[in-house]
């Protein structure tokens, strides 16, 4: 339980005095994601301990540096969770990591993003100010919505301190079901059961088999599965896991050479053309796919049916990885940079290559 | 830091003339009102304390007409506020006495359903409750609620993240959009968020949606429509103690179960909505739960028991679960009709808006019914007990001299005493211009001067709506020196955090 906030706002005023480039870490297990930056290390591992969980309240709050398996084990204690499952990569992963980095679980289509569940934070903005927007309650409209405006920034608008996240009950009753089928009917079924009044929460489509959980009362998934159809499995639980951690077969067989992207698409989106073996996740609405077709080709394969696509593992990390701003977007990205960050010290070249 | 003064914006000289001959080149002249009898009906929003005719009032139907409005007022720096029904409540839409009030009311098309991806992409004067009659025939619905949802455009819950009864369970705005488009001052039309989930880059979405048309003017949305529940639920609880309805909630989450509505009223609320409606409450009731849960039948029958069993414990004097639809709705008419069955009991009334940590609702209540024998003004309370949203109303008579600005101040002590307790000062009905003080206790100064780097990234002549959600730090000594004197600081006792 140490509270180094102090310390990390005078290490970023410094910075920003000097005009140093901070890399902000914290339990290195995300390095992979993003461009490559360098940087003086900003180590956030020392900061953590959860400051405030009240399970009736459905609200916890911790230091960044928490890791995110502590925060998980505090909330299973009291059958709560956090319901955009984020994926880990690795037993150091910390709170102030997958809340900068913004990835979300299996659960994201059906119960949301990180973003929908962060409901505040305290920050150091680029001037080693410490800031706090948002709160510990679940409704708040009093300014801009900032601590949203944080997740998935990459650290590059502010650094972290705490952030408090809506949790919600772990579900009484969980159960995943398979069959095989061709992509194109996975895909349909998926678009028509989620417009119906059923308890889904994760669906992916993998070596021609198309899994489904289904989370609720113990009667609730039992008419359900009633209603869908297909093979209970009993390893529900790691397979989804292994979805989210990328251990599943899929990502570690004959992967080490090739660039894994993500591709996330509208719902219903049919399959995509450029050639290679693919998975579809969150009901077809993210799609990972190992190919040797060009970044140019996937971004308008993609961008056709107004998606966007980011090159997730492996690939030259000294070009741009995320999606391509339009022109519009990348001048407002750049002034809220700069809104944030004067002197642009903040995991400078993490997120886009200019800033 | 720099101090910086009251925005300049509000306050400038603007040719009216000039404008309005600048204005009707651009739009047809039943576009442009400028009669003082025309204006007239635009001097206020849903918050009538305050009232101020506009200089102009332009009324576009293309999103050509409104680049050109926004360009043509960025270069003559005329002040610009949107307004979409008009039905806020924090003066969000309050005109300036020197500026031009944008009326997107006319962009009422929606413009496309789509049952397989699930969306609605609509126009941002479409009335909220619109969208879920143009997605019911698919068996889809748009999920956030406000009380106002037959008169309230989506343009404006976008820029108020409005929220609604259901949203512990299914989110305010901010979660259940996608997509906007939308111009900033200069007539550029940005396009934020995508048809595809978690666009790339900053969370331009989130930081827009709350943002009470300081940043941009919205012309189009795609909301995400959610499958309507197989089966809807109520049961209506009382109890002879607030205490224990407030346990009962904590009851109801520690149980498991995120209910789609749990609203509580207070015994105020409770014989005045009894009076008007005739819905069946209790009126010797210190506290009422309504407790709505959806789902599949299934899910809802054995949910209802496990409440049910809760509400036992938690003691409460009596329990009904609607019999049928009809009851259902009876029971919901009730809360519905709070706030004008408080209407009939006092010649005004005001209605706050403050949010909580729940627990510290029992506490919260009993200091509001001291501050209102303080002030001699009776106090209702409503509360979205699941997620901490309390919406205290003032009963007052404007006609009494003095007795608006003694509403305004019991009000102001209100909202005070929720960021004291760890809450905020508003959670559904923005900042606008009713509650720019207390952004003063809520936040320091150099949170409001990111506020404004904010700001100043989008419009740095601070042409949009000046003067409203984020007061200057000028404004805020102006508020701290005026507390002193008043002789209290907010709540000086309470452990702050
Ligand atoms: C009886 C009653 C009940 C209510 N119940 C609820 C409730 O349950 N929950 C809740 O959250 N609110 C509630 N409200 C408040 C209000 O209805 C909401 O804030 C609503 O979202 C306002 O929508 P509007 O179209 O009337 O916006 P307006 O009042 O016209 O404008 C509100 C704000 O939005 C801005 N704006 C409007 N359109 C645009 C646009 N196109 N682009 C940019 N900015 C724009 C305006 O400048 C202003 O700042 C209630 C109000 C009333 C009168």
């Amino acid at each position: 339980m140490d509270d180094l906030g102090e310390a990390l706002r005078a290490q970023v005023e410094e910075a920003a005095a000097r005009r140093t480039p901070l890399a902000i870490v914290g339990g290195a297990s995300k390095g992979f994601f993003g461009r490559q930056a360098e940087g003086a290390l900003l180590r956030l591992d020392g900061h953590r301990g959860v400051i405030d969980y009240e399970p009736t309240e459905l609200v916890i709050t911790a230091r960044s540096g928490t890791p995110l398996a502590e925060i998980e084990a505090v909330l299973a204690e009291q059958r709560q969770m956090l319901a955009f499952e984020p994926p880990h990569f690795g037993m150091t992963a910390t709170l102030g990591g997958a809340i900068a980095c913004g990835l979300s679980g299996p659960r994201r289509p059906y119960a949301g993003a990180a973003r929908d569940f962060v409901l505040g934070a305290r920050i150091v903005n680029g001037q080693g100010e410490i800031l706090r927007f948002g709160g510990q309650v679940m409704k708040n409209v009093a300014g801009y919505d900032v601590s949203r405006l944080m997740v998935g920034a990459l650290g590059t608008l502010g650094v972290l301190l705490e952030v408090s996240l809506k949790v919600l009950p772990q579900p009484v009753a969980e159960m995943t079901l398979s069959r095989q089928c061709a992509p194109e009917q996975a895909l349909d079924w998926l678009a028509r059961w989620a417009g119906q009044p059923l308890p889904l929460s994760a669906s992916c489509f993998v070596d021609d088999r198309l899994y489904v959980r289904l989370s609720g009362t113990a009667t609730g998934v039992e008419a359900a599965q009633r209603a869908i159809g297909g093979d209970r499995i009993e390893a529900g639980g790691s397979f989804w896991r292994s979805i989210a951690e990328h251990t599943h077969p899929f990502f570690t067989t004959d992967a080490t050479d090739r660039i894994l992207w993500r591709l996330a698409v509208p719902a219903a989106t049919p399959p995509l053309s450029p050639p290679g073996r693919w998975l579809l996740d969150w009901g077809g609405a993210q799609r990972w796919l190992y190919t040797e077709a060009s970044s140019a080709s996937i971004r308008e394969a993609v961008e056709q049916v107004g998606g966007h696509a980011q090159q997730f593992r492996g690939g030259d990390r000294r070009a741009e990885v995320f999606h391509p701003l339009s022109a519009p977007l990348a001048s407002v990205h750049r002034k809220l940079k700069a809104a944030f960050d004067p002197q642009g010290i903040l995991n400078p070249g993490r997120l886009y290559r200019d800033w | 830091m720099s101090m910086r003064a009251a925005s300049p914006n509000a306050i400038r000289r603007i040719d009216k003339d000039e404008l309005v001959s600048a204005f009707l080149r651009l739009l047809p002249p039943a576009a442009v009102l400028h009669e003082a009898e025309d204006l007239r009906p635009y001097e206020s929003d849903g918050l009538t304390a305050y009232r101020q005719v506009p200089l102009i009032v332009v009324l576009p139907d293309t999103l050509e007409q409104v680049r050109k409005i926004l360009q043509l007022c960025h270069e003559r720096q005329a002040p610009v506020v949107a307004r979409g029904a008009g039905t806020g409540l924090s003066g969000g839409a309050l005109p300036l006495a020197n500026g031009v009030l944008l009326v997107m009311a006319r962009f009422n098309r929606i413009l496309d359903v789509d049952p397989l991806r699930r969306t609605a992409t609509v126009q941002p004067g479409v009335r909220n409750l619109a969208i879920s009659q143009a997605a019911a025939p698919f068996g889809l619905y748009y999920a956030p609620d406000p009380s106002s949802q037959i008169a309230c455009t989506i343009g404006g819950n976008v820029a108020e993240n409005s929220g609604g009864v259901h949203c512990l369970k299914y989110g305010l705005t901010v979660h259940n959009i996608l997509e906007i488009k939308a111009f900033t001052i200069d007539g550029e039309l940005l396009t934020i968020g995508g048809q595809a989930l978690d666009a790339a880059g900053y969370d331009l979405l989130a930081l827009f949606t709350g943002s009470e048309g300081m940043l941009a003017v919205t012309v189009e949305i795609t909301v995400k429509l959610l499958p309507k529940p197989a089966c809807v639920q109520v049961v209506l609880a009382a109890f002879d103690e607030v205490e224990k309805a407030g346990g009962a909630v904590a009851g109801i989450i520690a149980e498991g179960i995120i209910p789609a509505g749990l609203e509580m009223m207070d015994a105020p609320a409770i014989r005045a909505a009894e009076q008007f409606v005739h819905c069946g409450y209790p009126l010797d009731a210190q506290a009422i739960l309504l407790c709505e849960l959806d789902g599949t039948v299934e899910e809802v029958e054995e949910q209802i028991a496990q409440v049910q069993a809760v509400l036992d414990r938690c003691g409460a004097t009596g329990i009904r679960i609607a019999r049928d639809e009809e009851q259902r709705l009876q029971f919901w008419k009730g809360r519905k009709g709070a706030f004008p069955a408080m209407g009939r009991l006092a010649p005004d009334y005001y209605c706050m808006d403050g949010a909580i940590p729940r627990k510290r609702l029992p506490e919260v209540l009993r200091r509001i019914s001291a501050l209102s024998a303080e002030y001699g003004l009776p106090v209702a309370n409503v509360f979205h007990a699941g997620d901490g949203n309390l919406h205290p109303l003032i009963l007052f008579d404007a006609n009494q001299p003095g007795e608006l600005q003694r509403t305004e101040e019991l009000g102001g002590r209100i909202l005070e005493l929720c960021v004291a307790v760890g809450g905020t000062i508003t959670g559904e009905h923005g900042v606008g211009i009713e509650k720019i003080a207390q952004m003063c206790v809520q936040f320091q100064p150099a949170e409001l001067e990111q506020f404004f780097a904010v700001k100043r990234v989008f419009d740095p002549l601070e042409l949009l709506n000046p003067g409203k959600a984020v007061p200057t730090l000028h404004r805020c000594a102006e508020f701290g020196a005026m507390h002193v004197h008043h002789g209290h600081t907010p709540f000086p006792d309470l452990e702050r955090f």
